[in-house]
């Protein structure tokens, strides 16, 4: 009887994880779908099966070039996690094992700074991107998502951290370890899944940032969610085009998830159940 | 050896050094099928001006006003030309934020610009924006629903006369609703709209002092009169409508008439995407017998701002788009039809271009119906016809444009959504010290 009920809860459980799951991906199968859609079909109302169509990938592709863009958003999204990891791997590490009274409030300050509207601080950024010659750069906008993602990778390895115990530290620091030796020899390593699931949040985060990595450029920098808002037309129809770019600029980091989603959600519930 | 390593390396200066003279200008640009043809087009003008580079920036409406105005508001220096409307024309060349052109060429014929739209684009009598394409707003309409229903639209209908046709060729059961109105929230969306129909009921948006004028009997005659048509007579879900979803449906067949921008009879005549194409007629935009008709004037166009360091490479490129020369050079690859319109009065002159576009003649009428600088039957102290051309107008017409929006899906009151729009129409006034 009690295994009948457990397999009952399991089956439930299942199906409500599909739906739930179907639901969150829902969006982005229909994007798919409608790229392969003509433009008419596209705005006609729900439909769930295209003709079949390629007309918008290639009217996409033969106007604007994807592979820049695409090549903007892997250095972007790359180069602001290694920066992010650099700053971010000694933070942790100071305030998962020298906590002082106020860690707890500098770690809630950090992650409060993410609750602020990024349009708020919009001239005062661009303007010190202007006087700093960094408009349109892809130094400016690695740093720039640095720094937006900073909190979040903080945190993250922070909580990575204090499952570590700090006597296997002190016991590299009593056979004369520096602080230097002490952090790459000893506590990277252990911490090797943490910081790679962080990289690959970081990296998804980074990909997908549209607020400032669409106004901070122009030409040179410009990363794929410039690509994707320039299909959208004030007349015209371009909801077929729009999801072709979408699913184009979608694809890569859909496909690195996919390969890496043991490893993400592996990452993201460390800790969690202790 | 050596002799190839020299002439190598003189070589590879050289070309260093033609790069480094190639001044390259960026131009911030929307997607529309107009401003696409262009650049597929820039060969002509790099072919002839060698020693420019011209890279583009393409980007959704609202994103480059947004971010078009924080560059020039910052002096940020990131594009040479832009395109902008004869909405920010007028407020940006106030506030020195755009360069006159006054070095267009002497081959530029800038008197042959249409007026109606020349005066929206200049202040002082200087042209601040050269206008790339033009469009005012029309009745586009079905001869042959108008014919079954017994009627003939005639060349300069009445709001009577559209109510009459539209529940007339209403119907339901095949789909077809007599009329397809702007009804999306947005200042330049239903509030177009909703704008240009107001002039023609005698409505106005401000009196001679600023004070708002929602609360006055004809603007609740406009708004009623378009949420009654349009619950009789239009689509489901139209308050969710703009541009885009209204073409789609009138492509389909699913409306009798369309009031909308001149610009769309391209796209309801083309046989490739209109169920129709064959079936569409076009009459100006309705009136009330007032002396204004519910018509609008706009025109997508380049200006050059401020900061930029390249003015003159800029201008020439200006120049080279909104010339005579570039209507020639669009016919000779792509046909007239697709010659960028609105913009000059000998496009118009030209029989081959009369051919081609057989709603030509009627997309110069409206667009001379319309003028900015007197838009209403009483005197207003602003500039612009579906607009009004001060700087707090964005957001205060995409309130109320919401507020409207509400009414048609009968979320809320006709009276209630006007008194709304009249509160928020004087705080926003009173905000920027227009009134007390």
């Amino acid at each position: 009887m009690a295994r009948a009920v457990t397999t009952q809860h399991k089956t439930i459980a299942t199906v409500a994880a599909w739906i739930v799951a179907l639901l969150i991906f829902f969006p982005i199968l229909y994007t798919i779908i409608t790229s392969f859609k003509s433009e008419q079909e596209a705005i006609q109302g729900f439909n769930l099966i295209p003709s079949g169509t390629f007309e918008s990938y290639a009217e996409v592709q033969a106007q604007s070039g994807y592979f820049k863009f695409f090549l903007n958003s892997v250095l972007l999204s790359v180069g602001s996690t290694i920066l992010a990891l650099l700053v971010a791997i000694p933070a942790a590490w100071s305030m998962a094992f020298s906590p002082t009274k106020r860690t707890k409030d500098i770690l809630m300050w950090m992650l409060s700074t993410k609750m602020m509207p990024a349009v708020a601080v919009l001239f005062p950024i661009y303007l010190i991107f202007r006087n700093l010659g960094l408009l349109d750069s892809r130094i400016g906008l690695m740093v720039m998502l640095m720094l937006i993602n900073l909190p979040i990778v903080v945190w993250m390895l922070y909580t990575y951290f204090r499952e570590i115990p700090g006597e296997i530290l002190e016991a590299a620091r009593m056979d004369g370890a520096s602080l230097w030796n002490e952090i790459i020899y000893v506590l990277t390593p252990m911490a090797v899944p943490g910081i790679a699931s962080t990289m690959l949040l970081n990296i998804i985060l980074a990909w997908n940032e549209a607020f400032w990595t669409i106004r901070l450029t122009t030409t040179d920098a410009a990363p794929l969610t410039a690509f994707i808002s320039s299909f959208s037309s004030p007349q015209g129809l371009f909801w077929a085009k729009l999801s072709a770019a979408s699913t184009l600029a979608i694809a890569p980091i859909l496909i690195m998830g996919w390969f890496s989603q043991k490893q993400l959600v592996r990452g993201l519930t460390f800790g969690a159940v202790k | 050896m050596k002799l190839r390593t020299l002439t190598l390396g003189l070589l590879s200066a050289s070309a260093l050094a033609f790069a480094a003279h190639a001044e390259s200008i960026t131009i911030a640009t929307v997607n529309n099928g107009d401003m696409v043809r262009m650049q597929k087009l820039t060969d002509d003008f790099t072919k002839a001006n060698p020693d420019i580079q011209l890279n583009w920036v393409t980007l959704e409406e609202n994103v480059l006003r947004e971010r078009v105005t924080t560059d020039i508001a910052t002096k940020g220096g990131q594009y040479d030309v832009m395109t902008i409307g004869t909405y920010e024309v007028p407020i940006w060349a106030k506030q020195s934020w755009l360069l006159p052109l006054d070095k267009l060429g002497d081959d530029y014929d800038a008197k042959d610009i249409i007026p109606a739209i020349a005066g929206g684009l200049s202040v002082d009598g200087k042209l601040y924006a050269a206008p790339f394409y033009g469009e005012s707003s029309f009745v586009m309409y079905r001869k042959d629903l108008m014919e079954k229903a017994g009627l003939k639209m005639p060349d300069a209908p009445t709001w009577d006369f559209i109510k009459q046709a539209a529940d007339k060729m209403t119907d339901r059961a095949s789909g077809v609703n007599g009329v397809c109105l702007r009804g999306k929230a947005g200042w330049g969306e239903n509030m177009a709209f909703l704008t240009a129909m107001s002039n023609s009921f005698g409505a106005r948006w401000f009196d001679e002092n600023w004070k708002p004028q929602f609360d006055q009997p004809e603007w609740k005659k406009t708004l009623q009169f378009y949420v009654d048509l349009m619950k009789a007579d239009g689509p489901e879900g139209a308050s969710s409508n703009g541009f885009n979803e209204n073409l789609a449906l009138f492509q389909q067949g699913k409306c009798g008439m369309w009031i909308d921008a001149t610009v769309a009879a391209s796209f309801v005549s083309d046989p490739k995407n209109s169920t129709v194409a064959d079936k569409v007629g076009y009459a100006l935009a309705p009136d009330n017998g007032l002396g204004k008709r519910g018509n609008w004037l706009w025109a997508w166009s380049l200006a050059i701002p401020a900061g930029t360091q390249k003015a003159d490479a800029a201008e020439k490129f200006v120049s080279w788009a909104t010339s005579k020369h570039y209507a020639e050079l669009v016919a000779s690859k792509e046909g007239w039809a697709n010659v960028p319109p609105g913009t000059r009065s000998s496009l118009y002159a030209n029989p081959e271009y009369q051919k081609a576009a057989p709603f030509a003649k009627m997309t110069l009428d409206s667009i001379n119906a319309a003028d900015p600088t007197h838009p209403t039957v009483k005197p207003v102290p602003y500039v612009g016809v579906q607009f009004v051309a001060i700087p707090e107008f964005q957001g205060l017409g995409t309130t109320v444009g919401q507020l409207f929006s509400a009414a048609l899906a009968g979320q809320s009151s006709v009276d209630d959504a006007l008194k709304q729009a009249q509160d928020a129409a004087t705080a926003a006034m009173t905000e920027g010290g227009y009134i007390k």
